[in-house]
């Protein structure tokens, strides 16, 4: 790599990393944040006795599992206009992350709650507890040991298909490192920074599990 | 402490409960009272329908017919029963498990807490003092701080005991408190059972511990294919029962080789 492409990524080093804080971590997070309670509402409708409400997940799961993120995002912001709900770049594309995260954590979430032993309910029954006084103070946070992993392994793919948004003109890093490299043709550099970038977010993302998971594990016998 | 109590009127009167699972009738006719300050131990075969006897007495097994009171709720189960209802039934009783069902991700004190503060909304400084108390009572005041797996079975299982006395119930019931314990813990829970007896709360107990049983009941059941084969006092159905299908149950249990 000559000088020229070094200073080329040493101009592009602060665009990108606001990109990334600006962008790429917002819709991250929010969109996972959301993802997560819709996920929990699916998650108990899968498991629900009533028939129409467990059929509706199941239908909700299959159909987020069962077709390509890109075509979701696609849906959302070119599709959607046509029926007169136009959305800007972002919040487009946190209404699909947030539906496609809704759809793989509640499998996560559901087998978390399946984990926990049938004494749990009944204790808590016997105590006086209902539906949902058990599930927020003795379901959940057990089932949250179960779920952290996987659901971790959730988030980190989402960090890295918030890159998908470049599509439908977010202006995130992926983006960010397009536009700087179109006039130059200098792909590797830059497509190189932004790979870094993803990479340290993940990386950061995967101590915070860990912190997680070690509090989690306080009460277990080891 | 409501929960200890004398009188003549019976806490709990148990008239025709059927309980089918599928085409399994598990329970085919149950009927029994229990007077107040007793003690009534449940004895029988495994698959006899003991269990689900102490089960639908707190609705986790909801009876298919029949009739439960427990004080003044009276619930009908022909008939559709309303949740609040069966809410108020649940909230006379005290249960014990046989696996005891600790609340795993809450130190021994919050999980004698957790009732009396987050479902009966007592305050909270009350609730720990009793808890401590009760605490005591089953011999763990040392071990409030500490989680469940820090505890061997026999203590996770007096805690269980103590979680179900902060209700403040009407009524405890036991379900085989001591048949997942190694041998020499029994005791210590068996001890606990006792003074609680001998305080005069009301109990029902489904229990393999025959000798034990014969101490601390006022009465006995004997339970075979989902009715009340033989009841009455311990010196009866375990001194000299009448029919012989207790007395080879007897036989088995106390000479089982």
């Amino acid at each position: 790599m000559d000088a020229s492409t070094w200073e080329l990524i040493w101009r592009n080093l602060w665009p990108m990393l606001v990109a990334t804080v600006t962008q790429t971590i917002p819709l991250t997070l929010i969109s996972f944040s959301i993802g997560l309670v819709l996920a929990l509402f699916v998650a108990l409708a899968r498991l629900s006795s009533i028939t129409p409400l467990s059929l509706l997940a199941r239908g909700y799961i299959s159909l987020i599992r069962g077709t390509p993120l890109l075509v979701q995002l696609f849906i959302v912001f070119y599709g959607l206009p046509q029926f007169g709900i136009v959305m800007d770049p972002f919040p487009a594309a946190v209404v699909a992350f947030s539906l496609n995260v809704g759809g793989y954590a509640a499998e996560v979430i559901r087998a978390a709650i399946l984990s926990i032993p049938k004494g749990q309910w009944e204790a808590a029954q016997t105590i006086g507890m209902g539906y949902v006084l058990t599930l927020r103070r003795v379901i959940l946070p057990q089932a949250a040991r179960t779920a952290v992993p996987p659901l971790s392994n959730t988030l980190i793919s989402l960090v890295k298909d918030t890159s998908l948004a470049s599509t439908i003109l977010v202006t995130e890093l992926l983006r960010v490192a397009q536009l700087a490299a179109a006039p130059t043709f200098d792909f590797f550099a830059l497509y190189g920074v932004a790979a870094v970038y993803y990479w340290v977010v993940c990386l950061i993302l995967s101590f915070a599990q860990n912190r997680v998971e070690e509090r989690l594990e306080r009460y277990v016998a080891r | 402490m409501t929960g200890p109590a004398d009188g003549s009127e019976p806490l709990l009167s148990v008239r025709g409960v059927r309980k089918s699972f599928g085409d399994l009738q598990v329970l085919r006719d149950i009927s029994f009272d229990v007077p107040a300050g007793t003690v009534t131990t449940v004895i029988g075969p495994s698959g006899s329908g003991k269990t689900t006897v102490l089960r639908t007495l707190n609705a986790l097994d909801r009876a298919d017919a029949g009739v439960i009171r427990v004080g003044d709720v009276t619930v009908d189960f022909a008939e559709p029963v309303d949740r609040a209802v069966l809410a108020r039934l649940r909230a006379q009783s005290g249960m014990v498990f046989q696996a005891h069902n600790l609340f795993p991700h809450r130190t021994v004190l919050e999980n004698v807490i957790e009732g009396p503060v987050i479902v009966q909304k007592r305050p909270e400084a009350d609730a720990i003092a009793e808890a401590k108390e009760l605490l005591a009572q089953v011999g763990l005041a040392e071990k409030a701080d500490q989680y469940p797996y820090q505890l061997s079975g026999g203590q996770q299982q007096r805690v269980g005991i103590a979680r179900a006395l902060a209700l403040r119930p009407q009524l405890m019931l036991f379900d085989e408190p001591t048949s997942a314990l190694d041998p020499e813990l029994v005791g210590d829970v068996l001890r606990v059972i006792k003074e609680l007896a001998a305080q005069g709360w009301t109990m029902v107990i489904v229990t393999h511990e025959i000798r034990f049983a014969q101490q601390v009941a006022d009465q006995v059941l004997f339970i075979e294919g989902g009715v009340v084969l033989e009841s009455g006092p311990p010196a009866q159905v375990l001194g000299k029962p009448e029919q012989a299908r207790t007395r080879q149950f007897l036989r088995r249990i106390l000479d089982p080789i």
